[in-house]
């Protein structure tokens, strides 16, 4: 908060805190280091309250709301640890590990599980996987009615199309991130957006076109979003393929592109002398966590070497 | 960028060539700036514009002096801020009389109503933004192009202020910084004068050894020394002349002919492979540490990541060895104790301690001491009451256009440029699979292309006054009749040098890559082909 910016107060689960105007339910309570499981949102894009996962109980409001996009406003109390706030996360918690695989999600979210008591299990087994580009032939209105025996699921082969990323749908949670970076709030390529509806819905490129034919630029931003591992570069895919990713044996070393005279810094994740992922800090002024095709991909020419085919 | 009015781009494609700076570009279309962009091609970036100025190629000086002269007769230019901050204004103001909006567009080929839209839209904007990169500084009169838009800014009095300024868009990631130590012909570290007793004699003290006085050459005087015979022996780190020279077969010719040639570098390209010694390196950006300086000024720690393979050496380290070898022991300083060593000679940068470089996500110089903030507007002294330091001159600039003129045996204008995912000569963009890679074409517009019977996707010959190759034409919807493209990515299959002219700057030493005359014509097909 700087001098020149008005403060507002809030009682969140009974503690008074102060924020700067303009900021959210969710910079409240990351404040009051209240732990609140967010999974659409970055602090680099636009909120689009897709997950529901961050609601919070705020009195006067019929419904829960979401603490990431509501801005935070004077006498405001809020409830984060209610029965109603516990029951709405935890249903949303189980319906996406039900449907999603969301093993590459992050430790915080094996956490959120825990502490909100998720049972994805109780749904039933998964349903099987779709055949390759079952799911996108597939429309609302036109579906067999479900017995109920499994649970639905995005399940679906990997889209590998190139040597720089993968598209994993089997792991993605409609969180729009992807979209969000490669739209307006990034790169404004506008390259993929949601097509479908219902549990149909799913990330698509322009009539479904294979990514090296459609808009996209390959700057990765969507990668750099993805909250569970649904985008990933290529080489921590034959990593995970092979079982030889690591991240105990990682080292991130920041240092500054090599290419143009932007400066944009570059997060270089280094598993046995090998380069397997670039991201960049959200919080630098220059990217805002975001990259070129050259930052992102461009830095293989350190490791094409003879006894590294 | 994101707070500013209007965002001009100059001989700038952005969206392509610094893809993260014009994401700040768009968050300040989205707060409403209005965008205008002048270049030969209707770009990616200028397919963000309200306005595309697509002048002819050359013609910078007489489009910014048209600009001025409306912007002058409309009575719009900054008066408070001429008086002010300037000199040399009257001069100026004659020496455009002559550009009227008419005279303009016969120069430019932009149509008068669009010099006139950015002459009114730059002088009236609150804040502007003029942005420039090669399209400006690869030419003849490289220095004239930069002059003629630093005029504009005088003119108006964007400069020096929150929103409103001159940025020139670095293309290297740093060649700021190469700059900033001393990587000049005549400059010491911190653009210290090297024939200024008092500042070469600071460094000599620091030394314990006489600093020449002279200044040295640059790039292209060193080629011109090397064809008289005063430039015998030669010593490159990290550039690839052989190919990335203009005129590239009279640059090879000249390499070839030196008595002794040592190439440091990380790969064995064309230039190496010419070298009677090779000194392998490390990759600065990933394999040993330092410091390097962005387009905005701001000094950043580049780390060291991964070891670097075999035999290949910090930089740093070859230097020692090298110095030691001819009698001076420089020892085996870590890269901070050379940085401190910056620091205490160079007062730009004496307040950026690796410690406040790491804290503070890099330091925009000058920055001249240890609770200095570093310095995000440079030229806000221009504003003082009283003004601080000496007055900016406008400069009185003719329009001269490209040395490579068109005529019938040459008459289509090559310009050259970078694409989005390669970077000049390709030895490090070459290293991963682009899925949106183009590959090797010469780019026409399809008018030409069908005016010609040269079909999209065929194979062609393109020939300048200096040399031919073949390559695969291909239309493209950005460029306007008479105007063709290529990159300088690919020089292994297509080396676009051979056409390019190595006339240069005088003041810079920049060749001329953005005008070469060429003609192109059809592949005869080869004698005895069945048919």
């Amino acid at each position: 908060m700087n001098e020149t910016q008005r403060s507002v107060a809030l009682t969140v689960d009974g503690r008074t805190v102060q924020v700067a105007e303009g900021a959210t339910i969710l910079d409240a309570c990351r404040q009051l280091e209240i732990d609140t499981p967010t999974m659409c949102f970055a602090d680099n894009l636009t909120p689009v309250n897709a997950c529901r996962v961050c609601v919070v109980e705020l009195e006067g409001s019929r419904t829960l709301v979401p603490a990431c996009a509501r801005a935070a406003a004077e006498g405001m109390q809020v409830r984060t640890d209610s029965e109603r706030v516990r029951h709405s996360r935890r249903l949303v918690l189980e319906l996406l590990a039900s449907s999603v695989d969301l093993s590459c999600a992050g430790e915080a979210l094996q956490r959120w599980q825990a502490d909100y008591g998720a049972e994805p299990e109780r749904f039933g087994p998964s349903a099987p996987a779709a055949a390759p580009g079952e799911r996108e032939r597939q429309h609302a209105g036109h579906h067999a009615m479900p017995d109920g025996s499994t649970a639905a699921t995005v399940g679906q082969p990997a889209k590998v199309e190139d040597d720089l990323y993968v598209r994993d749908y089997k792991r993605c949670i409609l969180c729009y991130k992807c979209v969000e970076a490669c739209g307006e709030d990034a790169q404004n390529t506008f390259a993929i957006a949601v097509a479908g509806r219902g549990f149909d819905a799913r990330i698509a490129t322009e009539y479904e076109q294979p990514l090296p034919d459609s808009a996209c630029v390959y700057c990765g931003n969507c990668i750099g979003v993805c909250p569970t591992g649904a985008l990933m570069f290529k080489s921590e895919y034959d990593h995970r393929a092979a079982g030889t990713w690591d991240e105990e044996r990682q080292s991130v070393t920041r240092t500054v592109c090599s290419y143009c005279g932007v400066g944009c810094n570059l997060e270089l994740h280094v598993q046995d002398e090998e380069i397997v992922k670039v991201t960049s800090p959200e919080d630098h002024s220059v990217t805002h966590g975001h990259l070129c095709i050259k930052g992102r991909f461009g830095f293989q020419f350190v490791q094409n070497r003879p006894d590294k085919p | 960028m994101e707070d500013t009015d209007l965002i001009i781009l100059w001989g700038s494609n952005a969206r392509e060539t610094h893809p993260i700076f014009f994401h700040h570009v768009l968050k300040g279309i989205h707060n409403g700036a209005r965008t205008m962009v002048v270049d030969p091609r209707r770009t990616s970036s200028a397919q963000w514009a309200d306005l595309w100025l697509g002048l002819d190629v050359g013609s910078d000086v007489a489009l910014s002096n048209a600009v001025a002269r409306e912007i002058i007769a409309a009575g719009l230019e900054n008066r408070a801020f001429i008086e002010h901050a300037t000199t040399g204004f009257d001069e100026y103001r004659r020496s455009v009389e002559p550009f009227t909006l008419a005279r303009g567009e016969e120069l430019t080929g932009v149509p008068a109503e669009a010099i006139r839209g950015l002459a009114h839209a730059y002088a009236t904007a609150d804040r502007a933004q003029l942005c420039w990169t090669l399209g400006i500084t690869e030419h003849h009169n490289a220095v004239d192009n930069v002059l003629a838009l630093i005029n504009l800014a005088l003119l108006t009095g964007h400069v020096g202020r929150y929103g409103s300024g001159i940025n020139p868009l670095r293309g290297q990631n740093n060649v700021q910084g190469g700059g900033d130590m001393g990587a000049l012909p005549n400059k010491l570290p911190g653009f210290q004068d090297v024939q200024n007793d008092a500042l070469r004699g600071k460094f000599e003290a620091a030394w314990g050894v006489p600093v020449p006085s002279a200044n040295g050459w640059h790039l292209s005087q060193m080629f011109e020394a090397m064809e008289h015979g005063d430039l015998t022996t030669l010593y490159v780190i990290g550039e690839n002349p052989a190919q990335s020279e203009a005129d590239g077969e009279r640059a090879r010719a000249l390499l070839s002919g030196l008595d002794h040639l040592i190439v440091q570098y990380i790969f064995l390209p064309r230039t190496a492979a010419m070298a009677d010694v090779v000194l392998p390196a490390a990759a600065s950006w990933a394999e040993s540490e330092g410091t390097v300086t962005s387009s905005e000024r701001r000094v950043q720690r580049v780390r060291k990541a991964l070891s670097p393979p075999g035999q290949a050496r910090d930089d740093m380290a070859i230097l020692g060895d090298l110095a030691r070898l001819l009698g001076h022991d420089w020892g085996t300083p870590s890269a901070e104790q050379v940085w401190d060593e910056v620091r205490s000679l160079s007062p730009m940068h004496t307040g950026m301690s690796y410690a406040r470089l790491e804290a503070m996500g890099g330091i925009q110089w000058p920055c001249p001491h240890d609770r200095h903030p570093g310095s995000p507007i440079l030229h806000d002294r221009l504003w003082r009451v009283p003004l601080e330091g000496p007055a900016a001159p406008f400069h009185a600039l003719q329009h001269r256009p490209p040395v490579d003129v068109l005529d019938d045996q040459f008459p289509l204008r090559l310009t050259t440029g970078r694409t989005l995912d390669s970077y000049n000569t390709g030895v490090q963009t070459g290293g991963f699979r682009s899925p949106i890679r183009t590959g090797d074409t010469v780019d026409i517009c399809p008018e030409d292309g069908r005016r010609l019977g040269i079909d999209d996707g065929e194979r062609v010959q393109v020939s300048s006054r200096r040399g031919a190759l073949e390559v695969r034409a291909r239309y493209v919807d950005v460029l306007r009749p008479g105007l063709v493209f290529m990159t300088l990515h690919f020089p292994d299959r297509v080396d676009t040098n051979r056409l390019t002219i190595d006339a240069w700057d005088q003041k810079s030493g920049t060749a001329e890559f953005k005008a070469t005359a060429v003609r192109i014509d059809k592949i005869a097909a080869p004698a005895g082909a069945a048919h």
